[in-house]
């Protein structure tokens, strides 16, 4: 392989999205309203067509004969990377805009640096990606604001969504070793470098939105290392079904 | 909660040069989110380079019942239709 390092680099960003990805999927069909629905399937879709890149690129690299859908559907859950703020299911659609938007803001924050990579490869997905992950901060960001600022009713359940996911935050800044070893390079991001920009611009949002910025102290982390929350085998179990039951199936 | 949400029309300009056409409606509790539900629902098959919501309320329509005394009297004039001029062959691109 060209570089072990550069390998989980690149599943670390990608598992993100396709995480998150599958997330918005199983809301396909249920979302509050037709425009809504519509709205938070695009999102999905754009998550895991970006996902598709990085795992092409990632097959590529991996020296074996892997496709994109080796690598998506039939990995153990302690091999997959993403942070557990997107393996967080599904509860009600101000937990899912507020799950969204505090990925977004890091997301974007951490494209506009990727595509500056030096590996051409990531910075062109990245550079891609930019404008697909605007709208959605622009469409999640929305929506905490409106709910934030609601009624009693929904400013009280967005409150209660923030504070259950305040804890998952900081795992986004945490750097791995591959993490580290690709930063050095100039090929990946110093993630950790990111945090103050996030959480000024998630607590300015949070200000408008009249929501308290929580307080808490304990963060979990974990899944940047596959070590992920009790939600993840569920959610692998629907993700890979069909690949585990019919091998090598193609559509 | 959608019935508490009003109606919005929305026309898209499906490229530039053309005229926004339009395209159905959509719910949305202001022209902001209407906008965003217009992009989501309307144009993302790449179908517009630029979109109008005007809320449905805003639109005056003529009554069907009018019909009669509206459109009817334009059925037999046909010489209202540039159709009776013998063009020279030297005109062209008419």
């Amino acid at each position: 392989m060209k570089s072990e390092h550069l390998y989980n680099y690149i599943l670390g960003i990608a598992d993100n999205s396709l995480i998150l990805g599958q997330r918005l999927g199983e809301l396909c069909g249920h979302g509050p309203s037709l425009e809504t629905d519509i709205a938070g399937t695009n999102i999905s879709l754009d998550l895991i067509g970006q996902t598709r890149s990085y795992y092409q690129y990632a097959a590529k690299i991996s020296g074996e004969n892997k496709t994109e859908d080796d690598i998506a559907f039939l990995r153990l859950e302690r091999h997959y990377k993403n942070v557990l703020l997107v393996e967080q299911p599904n509860t009600h659609f101000g937990f899912v805009m507020g799950r969204q938007y505090l990925f977004d803001v890091f997301h974007l924050l951490l494209l506009k640096e990727l595509q500056l990579s030096k590996d051409e490869t990531l910075a062109a997905i990245a550079k891609k990606g930019i404008k697909e992950v605007s709208y959605h901060k622009r469409f999640s960001g929305d929506w905490v604001k409106r709910l934030g600022d609601g009624t009693p009713q929904s400013t009280a359940k967005m409150q209660e969504a923030i504070d259950d996911l305040w804890p998952y935050t900081q795992e986004l800044f945490d750097m791995t070793d591959s993490d580290t070893a690709m930063a050095l390079e100039g090929v990946g991001v110093d993630v950790s470098k990111l945090k103050k920009a996030y959480y000024k611009e998630v607590t300015d949002l949070f200000e408008l939105a009249t929501l308290e910025v929580p307080q808490s102290t304990y963060f979990s982390r974990g899944g940047k290392k596959g070590v992920h929350s009790e939600h993840m085998g569920y959610l692998l179990a629907d993700l890979q079904y069909m690949q585990r039951t019919y091998p090598n199936m193609q559509w | 909660m959608d019935n508490n949400w009003p109606l919005w029309e929305v026309f898209v300009r499906s490229k530039n040069g053309l005229e926004h056409r339009h395209f159905g409606s959509l719910h949305a509790a202001d022209e902001e989110m209407a906008l965003e539900n217009a992009r989501d629902v309307y144009t993302r098959r790449n179908e517009g380079v630029s979109i109008w919501v005007v809320k449905s309320s805003n639109i005056t329509a003529s009554n069907p019942e009018n019909n009669g005394e509206l459109f009817e009297p334009a059925q037999d004039k046909v010489y209202r239709h540039p159709t009776f001029y013998k063009l020279p062959d030297q005109v062209k691109h008419m």
